[in-house]
């Protein structure tokens, strides 16, 4: 299968980038590594009239440390952020997600933002990103602004980037000596998570003294467990304690309901699957290492 | 048209191609290097994996004006100039690491970006290295040996013939 016919643009900067935005509007389509948006143009999903690559534009790769924070360059690859030494320091949940996060190709490929961005529900990065309460960096012709993790993810498909917007950077505030763990249930390899669960903890002792919690595919955009999160607060790091506290982790949700299982199904999986990650990334079941 | 320069298989190509074209569908046609195949058209089999800038890619999933100004490396130009085989060719003759064949291309190209990261992987390693490449024959077990033939681990992980006999 073959993409509709596009006209095609490859900026160096952002502003040209906004530039062609501005002049292509509604017609445009924005490419970061194109490994979602190449697809869904294959299908012919989606027929844009013009597509802009922002492949050629440098400043948009790298991940810097921004004292309180990292700052990922949009178009940095899953494959660089997945081993970069910082991330893997300071927001080690980021680390853990993108060893599960489709497959060797497709991370050379795909890039941190573009994945964001597309918020698709079931992308392995919107969870992570919740429970660590990053923010979204938006350029447009009207200067920058900065959007947190709650408000960017509006609704399938769809963020708070606005039509004449590029999404430039991911601030992740650090998380110096949070244990973290993904775990992620599939039905096939290298495939979207049926539920996933992204948890980051501090321990105080044999104490869990904070406790952030992503789910991902459980609703139309990625969301906390902040129910969970509450009774993770201070809870013992056994097996008993974290299960309690787990068991809430789909109050709230909006699951949906397809061919690998109905919304009840991925509420039991999230209550599972929070269980073994938070039990996971307080080091309890030896999985913490990196994988 | 939009015109494009880049390396393939150690030769520079200048072509003019339409912006929708695949790379993978630019190679084929264009330049006639029919050994990187079309397997699912989806991007989830891996069939048409190549080097894109010394890292795997799968050309079904990138366009060609994407790898402009790159270098592209197929199947066809890991043989050395004598027909030598690479290694990892070699090691997937050597281990019967194919059934039908189709899936070949792309699991070689793979093996050889997953021993270049990691010279001496687990079987673990290997098969989620391999994630992405589909074996619709599902002949994985000759395939992973293959890949611990080539990364010289073969004697010490091999289970026995029975186990791991090819059916086909």
């Amino acid at each position: 299968m073959i993409p509709a016919s596009f006209e095609y643009v490859a900026p160096t900067s952002v502003a040209d980038a906004l530039a062609a935005l501005a002049e292509h509007g509604d017609d445009a389509k924005i490419l970061a590594g194109g490994q979602s948006l190449l697809p869904v143009l294959r299908m012919r999903l989606n027929a844009p009239e013009w597509v802009i690559d922002l492949g050629r534009i440098d400043g948009l790769r790298g991940i810097r440390d921004a004292g309180d924070h990292l700052a990922i360059g949009a178009m940095t690859t899953h494959h660089d952020v997945g081993r970069d030494p910082l991330v893997h320091e300071h927001a080690l949940l980021i680390s853990k997600a993108i060893t599960h996060l489709a497959d060797a190709q497709v991370r050379h490929r795909g890039t941190f933002g573009g994945a964001l961005a597309h918020a698709d529900p079931a992308g392995d990065l919107g969870a992570p990103a919740c429970a660590l309460q990053a923010s979204f960096v938006l350029q447009g012709p009207g200067g920058t602004r900065t959007v947190p993790a709650a408000e960017f993810f509006v609704d399938l498909f769809e963020t708070a980037i606005s039509d004449d917007e590029i999404l430039t950077e991911i601030q992740v505030p650090k998380h110096d000596g949070w244990g973290a763990s993904y775990e992620k249930f599939v039905r096939v390899a290298h495939q979207w998570p049926i539920v996933a669960v992204a948890a980051t903890v501090r321990m105080e002792g044999d104490t869990i003294a904070e406790a952030r919690v992503g789910l991902t595919n459980m609703g139309s955009t990625p969301v906390r467990a902040e129910e969970a999160e509450e009774a993770l607060a201070g809870c013992p790091a056994t097996e008993e304690g974290v299960a309690e506290a787990a068991a809430l982790a789909a109050e709230g949700t909006d699951p949906p309901s397809d061919l690998n299982g109905d919304a009840d199904y991925r509420r039991h999986l999230a209550g599972v699957l929070t269980r073994r990650a938070v039990l996971a990334a307080a080091g309890r079941n030896g999985t913490t290492a990196p994988v | 048209m939009t015109r494009i320069s880049l390396t393939v298989d150690g030769q520079q190509v200048t072509d003019d191609v339409e912006p929708r074209t695949l790379l993978v569908q630019y190679l084929r046609e264009q330049l006639g290097k029919t050994g990187t195949v079309i397997g699912c058209d989806t991007s989830n089999c891996g069939a048409c994996t190549v080097h894109l800038d010394g890292t795997s890619v799968k050309s079904c999933n990138v366009l060609a004006v994407q790898a402009d100004g790159s270098e592209v490396t197929t199947v066809e130009g890991l043989a050395g100039e004598d027909g030598t085989l690479h290694p990892v060719q070699e090691a997937f003759r050597e281990c019967h690491g194919l059934q039908c064949g189709f899936c070949t291309p792309g699991m070689i190209m793979q093996t050889v970006d997953l021993l270049a990261e990691n010279p001496d992987p687990s079987e673990e390693a290997i098969r989620l290295g391999l994630e992405g490449n589909l074996c619709r024959c599902t002949g994985y077990h000759n395939i992973v040996r293959a890949v611990q033939h080539a990364a010289g681990a073969g004697s010490d992980t091999e289970r026995s013939g029975q186990d791991t006999g090819v059916t086909a």
